[in-house]
């Protein structure tokens, strides 16, 4: 999809047409808590080129989550964001709302984890696919959303699929939840689909069948993709670019081949060590080896301290 | 879908035999000797004797109680057969001599009047209330909506009627007292007649229906669902609409048809503070007066009208929720 900039930054990164899809810098993200302010993405930085894929890894509380909720604009209302996002060269933290409603689900789509929760039990899938297209055209023909929801299904290999669209949710197994998850965010044809942990609800023969399909879509499509996973065998199979992420920091960042052949941070090589081997020692796979890094215990500007313990609100 | 029917109404006969039943042997077994209560003070061995057996009350339980139920289907007869009571025969009320049946049909309109009227009250303001205070959390509006909430659970409804009247007729002079009026003959004085009790019991229950509303909004709008309608980049009001309200609303159905049904026998007290001569305030003069067949026929008519709406709104539900829909197919 060829979409202008609608509202081309003062300052541009490059020429026009050399454009970043996503520039993140300096993202800040916290929220109050009774023990002071809580830091979950802290001083945050990376840029994806359109069409090319990021992954962000980390463990449990490490601020993934909450960085691609900060690009989304969904955080909770509590939540302090700063610093700058850009998108295609429109800067999203001073964005209106209505601004953001127009890119949501139109030039940025997102998947989330558990596609159960995630897609309202109330409603037949084909609405809840076309609702995107619906809300960012306002005048398309009911006849026309029905073929759009099809052609979606079709998409994901979804067999039956013109009698699956008046299917509810619960009808789906959990591999084809996701897949109408995933009909639902390129339904629009975004620039910019970020996927949260799209595979840990599933087994893992689904979750391959997951992997190559967004694969295959993005291949399609030119989609550029934000991958957020704990799981690093995801990355390395959807990645070009690695962001690893501890208590909030950046820890490392780069290419997917340098940072998992030659890890910089000690981190990073804790989390490839955690990788099961099937030739490990089994008392080794009983428990994650984790060095003090540099940021377990950090002291935030403004006098609060972020433990890293779950930050979450 | 078919069995699941038949299930339930199998179910519900079986419930309304067994609430017949019990009824019966709360009124005419375990009552001391429900000849000498209805009898009174003025009374002779000789009417006791009589009205024993009008009642049919010298039979075995066993009669007795077929006599009553096989009434209810085919009508019967009592003392020497010169009384008729035509089926549906639900009893015969000597103190009013008319069949309970009569009696209940000449005043169900008006506890429906009050019921409907109360029950759109009560949906409206109880779940725009709720809605807005689920939106608007922990702001003024909240609060004090919440507040009234509680005040309207917890005061007894003939303090909130009493209250009305002294406002509303006695000081402001806004309403006239409540008179019986048709509708047909003046729709303008039907209205104001029925307004105070519409009031006073929508207030009770749009109470407990905005805190209901309230919860399951604030529950529904943090579902995982509604975070991928805003990432959709839905209107926000398309969002509270159709993804936050619909299940948060969904369950209320359940209360609702029994509050309605519960109201459709007889709103007791409210009746009667206002002297509409509905089916509450019928029972409640049955109490004093200790007309038997009266207050058990409107016993039973409760039970049936609840029971009934269990079911219809239980059928109902597969229609709201699709999970229920097309597990039991």
């Amino acid at each position: 999809m060829n979409r202008q900039s609608v509202q081309p930054s003062p300052v541009e990164q490059g020429s026009p047409d050399q454009q970043a899809l996503l520039e993140v810098a300096d993202l800040t993200v916290s929220f109050p808590t009774p023990q002071g302010i809580s830091t979950v993405v802290a001083d945050l930085g990376f840029t994806l080129e359109p069409g090319a894929s990021l992954g962000i890894v980390g463990e449990s509380g490490s601020g993934k989550s909450m960085t691609s909720l900060a690009i989304m604009g969904l955080l909770p209302p509590s939540a302090t964001r700063t610093g700058s996002i850009k998108l295609s060269g429109t800067e999203l933290t001073t964005l209106s709302e209505s601004g953001m409603r127009q890119l949501r689900g139109n030039t940025m789509s997102m998947i989330f984890q558990d596609p159960l929760s995630s897609l309202n039990p109330y409603y037949t899938i084909g609405l809840q696919i076309t609702e995107a297209y619906r809300a960012h055209h306002p005048h398309v023909s009911r006849r026309e959303l029905r073929k759009i929801a099809v052609d979606a299904l079709d998409r994901v290999h979804i067999p039956r699929a013109r009698e699956r669209i008046d299917h509810y949710p619960h009808q789906f197994s959990g591999g084809m939840r996701q897949r109408v998850m995933i009909a639902m965010a390129l339904c629009t044809e975004p620039d910019l689909l970020i996927a949260d942990e799209p595979t840990t609800a599933l087994d893992v023969t689904v979750q391959a069948q997951i992997l190559e399909l967004i694969a295959e879509l993005r291949a399609e499509t030119g989609t550029g993709l934000i991958m957020i996973t704990h799981d690093l065998a995801v990355v390395a199979q959807v990645a070009d670019q690695v962001v690893v992420m501890q208590h909030g920091d950046c820890v490392e960042q780069g290419s997917a081949q340098a940072v998992f052949s030659a890890p910089q941070h000690p981190y990073t090589d804790a989390l490839l060590e955690a990788v099961p081997r099937i030739d490990d020692d089994i008392e080794d796979l009983r428990q994650v080896q984790r060095p003090a890094g540099p940021s377990s215990n950090r002291t935030v500007p403004g006098g609060s301290v972020s433990t890293g313990k779950e930050p979450r609100v | 879908m078919a069995r699941y029917i038949a299930g339930r109404i199998g179910a519900m006969i079986l419930l309304l035999f067994l609430v017949c039943l019990f009824t019966y042997v709360i009124f005419f077994v375990l009552s001391p000797d429900p000849a000498v209560q209805i009898c009174g003070k003025n009374c002779t061995p000789d009417r006791i004797n009589q009205i024993r057996e009008n009642l049919g009350l010298d039979q075995p339980f066993l009669t007795q109680f077929w006599t009553f139920l096989s009434g209810i289907f085919v009508g019967r007869t009592y003392g020497d057969g010169s009384i008729v009571c035509s089926a549906p025969c639900l009893g015969y009320s000597f103190q009013s001599s008319e069949p309970v049946w009569d009696m209940i049909t000449a005043r169900l309109p008006v506890s429906a009047t009050v019921a409907v009227g109360a029950a759109v009250l009560w949906l409206l303001s109880g779940i725009s209330a709720g809605l807005i205070s689920a939106l608007k959390q922990r702001t003024w509006w909240d609060r004090s909506a919440m507040v009234v909430a509680l005040g309207g659970i917890s005061i007894p409804n003939y303090v909130v009627a009493l209250l009305l009247q002294y406002v509303l007729v006695v000081k402001l002079k806004l309403l006239p007292f409540p008179q019986p009026v048709k509708f047909t003959d003046s729709p303008g004085l039907w209205f104001e007649n029925y307004l105070m009790p519409w009031l006073v019991l929508s207030f009770a229950y749009s109470s407990v229906y905005a805190r209901l509303t309230r919860a399951n909004v604030i529950d529904t709008m943090a579902e995982n669902y509604v975070r991928t309608a805003r990432a959709k980049g839905l209107a926000n009001a398309l969002v509270i609409r159709r993804h936050a309200l619909r299940p948060a609303l969904t369950p209320l159905a359940t209360i609702f048809a029994m509050d309605f049904a519960g109201l459709l026998g007889g709103a007791l007290i409210t009746e009667t503070v206002f002297g509409l001569n509905g089916v509450g305030k019928m029972a409640a003069d049955s109490i004093t007066k200790n007309d038997q067949p009266v207050i058990m026929a409107v016993t039973l008519l409760a039970a049936f009208l609840v029971i009934v709406g269990n079911i219809v709104v239980d059928l109902l539900y597969g229609l709201l929720d699709p999970r229920v829909r097309t597990a039991s197919a």
